[in-house]
């Protein structure tokens, strides 16, 4: 410590230290407020019930204890979970992909290119990407239940790949990272249409691409209400198994304990296993959303 | 840039472009018209289309037109009310914790010199948003009851000692409140961060110089300046909560009962279209949720100017 922020300390009034102290105080408690049911959720499945009823919460349990809680969960209706999970990233990276093909040129579209009707589609698709997706969950249902198809996967992939959000983020990019007179100037040099998007356009919107990606995956695996109602059974993804899981779980189930049931810990690593595709990618993508490129680049 | 000044210092080049091919405009058209075609396709499936449907459905029974007896119906049916006033009281317990706090703890973090240090804050308090859905219910499933939770000092401190008393209906709107901030908040700090560093440093300074201590700054240069913000988190959030759905059927199917199935508007919805098959009165809920959530968008689309771009 210098010895000019020593003498600033010293200049602090009492009021500004209270100030300090509370400010400190509030971000303090909100980290744990934040952080703690994550912890537990990491320690949970370590233990076994009794662990989880009798132990202090944060004290670890054990490998063995583990393995056990993961043996019963794996093999609870002959590895239901693993398809729940593949049912998950199958309508999700479909999804991804669909997303990325129809937003990212519909975006290039909106902002570099003049064709009729681009100001009301640009205006629906404000309007509608303001609307909370699960508002048109039951209005899509009873419309895929009149044409049938209801169970079969596409009711979901398809609702998941119309991301107007997604087509606002690229249209918002490309209106601000590149300029009409560059892509003019390609024109100039020969380029036809589609060799000023693939050529210009695209190599500059790497950013922008990982950003509706995020988007789309994150809120898709997280999707509850949508498949809930389009796709049960086998056909779940995991958030809806997850749900389907608790009804086995005879602590608060004490109806269900005769079937085949979950241990308290086992639905633990359950919830740890369903969020963990997402949790990895939101660690990773750290950078980008802490940068405040959400604030700038997002809601701008 | 290079192509950039050639194309604006050479406008007869253009010209001279112009000539060589049919109609450039032409060609600009159609690759926008076919680039956006895709996504125009699934714009009228999965947004125009279904709220249409959801419009004939709400009017109509068995194909006749049968004007609001639907709506007059779904209001009459006793557990209409209950159900908005539930929605109601979470939005205002959530809302007026969401505006009070989010502001606070954005502009604390945003005090914070150290660079890393409020890096990491801001991860630390996004990071919940991983989990959104189901599993954050279910996560706070254990949060909650008191025989296993990691705070379960704090829920005794407050008079709970099991799941179900934790889920009275009186106390539900905050243990939903409390759900919903702890998933969403972080975003949502990021974005009134975000906003915050946008504010000029020379205004900052200027009311130091003045005099201004950091409540002062706070309460009359960057929290004005933030209030276009505030309404956009407020305008959209109200509208999600209304859709209220994933949060009380999970708990209701986890407290045996004690948050009832029709707890929300949007639950009661889903009971019409599956439990007693009444699609017609699913449609006029829907209806009713979806023209709520329309209104605060169009408002905000054309009178908010956060799209002025646009």
């Amino acid at each position: 410590m210098s010895a000019r922020e020593v003498r600033e300390r010293r200049s602090l009034s009492p009021g500004e230290w209270l100030g300090r102290a509370f400010a400190v105080l509030v971000l303090v408690v909100f980290a744990l407020f934040f952080v703690v049911p994550l912890v537990w959720l990491l320690i949970a499945p370590s233990k076994s019930d009794r662990q989880l009823l009798l132990d202090p919460p944060f004290a670890l349990g054990s490998f063995g204890t583990l393995a056990d809680n993961w043996q019963s969960l794996v093999t609870f209706q002959s590895g239901l979970i693993w398809t729940w999970i593949g049912n998950s990233a199958f309508y999700c990276l479909t999804a991804l992909a669909i997303t990325l093909l129809t937003s990212i040129p519909a975006g290039y579209a909106l902002a570099l290119t003049e064709f009729p009707g681009r100001r009301a589609l640009l205006a629906i698709t404000l309007v509608v990407m303001l609307v909370p997706g699960t508002a048109l969950v039951l209005p899509i249902f009873l419309e895929l239940s009149a044409v049938h198809l209801i169970g079969n996967p596409l009711s979901a992939i398809l609702p998941f790949s119309f991301f107007p959000f997604g087509v606002y983020l690229t249209y918002i990019y490309f209106s601000t990272a590149i300029s009409r007179d560059l892509l003019d100037a390609a024109r100039i040099d020969g380029a036809g249409e589609l060799q000023v998007f693939t050529r210009v356009a695209m190599p500059l919107a790497t950013p922008v691409i990982a950003l509706v990606g995020f988007f789309n995956f994150t809120g898709n695996w997280n999707n509850y209400f949508l498949p809930y109602v389009t796709l049960p059974g086998r056909k779940s993804p995991i958030q809806v198994g997850l749900a389907e899981l608790l009804s086995n779980v005879p602590a608060f189930n004490p109806t269900n304990a005769g079937s085949t049931t979950i241990s308290l810990s086992a639905l633990a690593l359950a919830t740890l296993m369903a969020v963990a595709p997402v949790l990895i990618v939101f660690l990773f993508s750290q950078r980008f959303l802490v940068t405040g490129l959400t604030a700038g680049g997002v809601k701008e | 840039m290079p192509n950039e000044a050639v194309a604006r210092a050479s406008p007869g080049g253009q010209r001279r472009f112009s000539t060589k091919r049919a109609d450039p405009e032409r060609s600009q058209r159609r690759i926008g018209l076919a680039f956006a075609s895709l996504y125009a396709v699934f714009l009228v499936v999965f947004g125009i289309l279904p709220a249409g449907y959801a419009i004939y459905l709400a009017f109509t029974k068995k194909g006749a037109f049968v004007g609001l007896a639907n709506f007059a119906k779904v209001f009459k049916d006793y557990r209409f009310l209950p159900a908005l006033e539930h929605v109601g009281l979470y939005l205002f317990v959530w809302l007026l914790s969401l505006v009070i706090l989010v502001v606070l703890l954005a502009l604390l973090i945003h005090a914070i010199g150290a660079r890393w240090l409020s890096a990491s804050v801001r991860l630390l308090y996004y990071i919940p948003g991983a989990l959104a859905g189901a599993s954050s219910v279910m996560l706070w499933l254990f949060v909650l009851d008191p025989t296993v939770s990691p705070v379960s000092f704090l829920l005794r401190a407050l008079g709970l000692t099991s799941f179900v008393d934790a889920m009275q209906v009186g106390r539900l709107p905050i243990v939903l409140a409390v759900i919903a901030f702890w998933t969403g908040a972080g975003g949502w700090i990021l974005v009134m961060y975000g906003a915050l560093n946008n504010i000029s440093r020379d205004l900052i300074e200027a009311a130091r110089v003045d005099g201004a201590g950091p409540i002062r700054t706070a309460w009359s240069i960057q929290i004005p300046l933030l209030r276009k913000w505030i309404a956009y988190m407020v305008i959209l959030s109200f509208a999600g909560g209304t859709q209220l759905f994933v949060e009380p059927r999970v708990l209701s199917q986890a407290s045996r009962g004690v948050v009832s199935q029709d707890y929300s508007m949007n639950q009661l919805a889903f009971l019409y279209a599956f439990k007693q098959a009444d699609f017609n009165g699913s449609a006029a809920i829907s209806l009713i949720l979806l023209i709520v959530a329309l209104i605060l968008s169009i408002f905000f689309v054309f009178r908010g100017g956060l799209f002025e771009r646009a």
